[in-house]
């Protein structure tokens, strides 16, 4: 019998195969998400539960990794919608080396507030979009939705964005 | 400017401001975690006793050999 099929049978061997051979993928598009090693190691543990949870409801012949990806995006939406703000990165976390001079640490911090006061629906959107530059579709089949309402979502949270920085600080929004 | 690159001029400052997440490894192995998450909230397995399985059996067995105790066993229910 095959792994998928034994899976959505309910092997517990199956399932802990599949955890091993994905649970690095889930792990990086969760941190991607909600920019914390600690909460993206709990979400991914969480989305496998929820995963192990359906095994039932898969089709063996599906795409397994289609499937966790989009239950993983409900966790990191669950977890967001929560209230949780984690939009700064831990300094342990590797990331691109910003200058000062390119933006004022003062301006790059209105900025993640702004960004921290989106609600989760768009902020998710936006982060995958356009700080991590995530194709719109591969977005579009994470959450379960179209392209067109990602592109809607983007749009309205660069509209929701700049009018917070018009308010936080004119010269940001306007510059 | 236009909305266009307005919009750009606020992704370039956003990815200022938050930067992407580029290969963020997992340390390690979460699988001991997700099996004690597994023992925590087992989900209970339904287990129907071996005698219910035989009375169920028998009643299905009556019924088929005698189909006129159907509206009886309704009546009863």
């Amino acid at each position: 019998m095959e792994l998928l099929e034994r899976f959505a049978a309910g092997d517990l061997e199956a399932f802990e195969a599949l955890f091993r051979d994905h649970q690095k993928e889930v792990y990086f598009w969760i941190v991607r998400i909600v920019r914390d090693h600690g909460i993206a190691e709990d979400l991914t543990v969480e989305t496998f539960w929820r995963i192990y949870k359906s095994s039932a409801r898969f089709k063996p012949d599906g795409n397994f990794r289609a499937w966790s990806r989009r239950i993983a995006t409900n966790a990191a939406f669950d977890h967001l919608r929560s209230g949780h703000l984690e939009t700064e990165l831990p300094e342990d976390l590797p990331s691109q080396e910003v200058s000062d001079s390119a933006v004022c640490r003062e301006t790059r911090a209105r900025i993640r507030d702004a960004f921290a006061q989106l609600p989760a629906k768009y902020r998710l959107v936006a982060t995958l979009a356009l700080i991590e530059e995530e194709p719109y579709n591969s977005i579009a089949e994470a959450l379960g939705i179209s392209v067109a309402l990602v592109k809607i979502r983007v749009f309205r949270a660069v509209r929701m964005l700049r009018r917070k920085l018009s308010s936080l600080a004119p010269e940001v929004a306007t510059k | 400017m236009n909305n266009e690159e307005n919009a750009d001029h606020l992704k370039a400052l956003l990815k200022q401001a938050i930067s992407p997440v580029k290969d963020a490894e997992l340390h390690r192995d979460l699988w001991p975690q997700m099996l004690g998450k597994l023992d925590e909230q087992a989900v209970p397995v339904k287990h129907v006793p071996w005698l219910d399985w035989t009375l169920a059996a028998i009643l299905s067995a009556v019924l088929f050999l005698f189909p006129g105790a159907i509206p009886v066993l309704l009546y009863q229910l």
